[in-house]
């Protein structure tokens, strides 16, 4: 462990800022891509249910 | 060798039970190495002797750029495939991985801003690297405005192929651009040939890192190409028969 205390990991030496905030916008861009093609992948699979029933009920 | 994978990659169909078979595998990889790696790299490595405790977002800096390059590459090859053998199969990995290698290359310029702010004294300067991965942006944003503004599907194909070949030209010129130029930037962690200038608790965890985005990487993509590929195949039987199978599972 490279920190003593949960403090001084959280201050990463004057540094906390930037690290976290760094770290904080990579997670995000990573969770979004995640999510933006498995939300389009529901709509798409919705939109498609939709459609094949409309033709088989006629 | 042994071919018959890429003659295969022909059949969407075939692409689709594949991918669908490794994407839980790649997921796992990627979870698992991306949070040994940034774990490691914030709790446990030692800070830099220059730079103190800013150096860790190396670890999120590094494979995101190292990431955006290849992406880039993987495109331009995809368009010599595409181009060369009329796959259909290299038009939809194209178009599915810009947006991924677009949102990399911000990942890299965002965290290496950051990065350069206590290091540099400057959120961002007009050097060599830097700019060169900001061409690097505008390529993937002329790549996905292209592919979104023609409608013919096989002449967005073909102009994208063009363009991700022609931009590939910049690769080298962001690899080498830290030897050519008088830099603030600093000169490759990883070389292929020469041992790592850090010692072995720095280093490691960013090869975990590297490889997790990665395996990140190969899984997005699966996720974007499977939903293109059943787009494209709409009309065919084995994707009605797919879209009625999901539906079944999500209820």
């Amino acid at each position: 462990m490279s920190f003593a205390s949960f403090g001084d990991f959280l201050a990463m030496g004057h540094h906390g800022v930037y690290v976290w905030s760094a770290y904080g916008i990579c997670l995000a861009v990573l969770g979004l891509n995640v999510a933006l093609p498995i939300m389009a992948r529901r709509r798409y699979l919705q939109q498609e249910a939709r459609r094949l029933r409309r033709e088989n009920s006629k | 060798m042994n071919w018959t994978w890429f003659h295969k990659l022909g059949s969407p169909k075939w692409f689709y039970a594949i991918s669908g078979r490794l994407l839980p595998w790649l997921s796992i990889a990627a979870v698992l190495l991306i949070t040994c790696g940034v774990v490691w790299g914030l709790a446990f490595a030692p800070p830099d002797y220059q730079q103190g405790n800013s150096f860790r977002i190396i670890y999120i800096h590094v494979p995101a750029a190292m990431l955006a390059q290849s992406c880039y590459v993987m495109l331009a090859v995809c368009g010599v495939v595409g181009l060369v053998w009329k796959m259909k199969i290299a038009d939809v990995a194209l178009q599915s991985a810009a947006p991924i290698g677009a949102w990399m290359t911000a990942v890299a310029l965002v965290t290496g801003a950051v990065w350069g702010k206590p290091t540099w004294g400057s959120w961002w300067v007009w050097d060599a690297r830097l700019t060169s991965m900001l061409i690097l942006l505008f390529l993937y944003f002329g790549l996905i405005a292209l592919g979104n503004a023609i409608t013919n599907r096989d002449s967005a194909a073909k102009a994208c192929a063009v363009l991700a070949i022609v931009g590939v030209i910049n690769i080298p010129i962001i690899k080498y651009s830290v030897e050519w130029w008088n830099t603030l930037h600093q000169g490759a962690t990883f070389t292929l040939t020469e041992k790592p200038a850090m010692p072995m608790e720095m280093w490691m965890p960013l090869l975990l890192t590297v490889l997790g985005f990665y395996c990140f990487f190969g899984a997005v993509l699966l996720l974007r190409m499977r939903l293109e590929v059943l787009k494209r195949e709409a009309r065919s039987s084995w994707v009605k028969a797919e879209v009625l199978k999901a539906l079944e599972g999500a209820r």
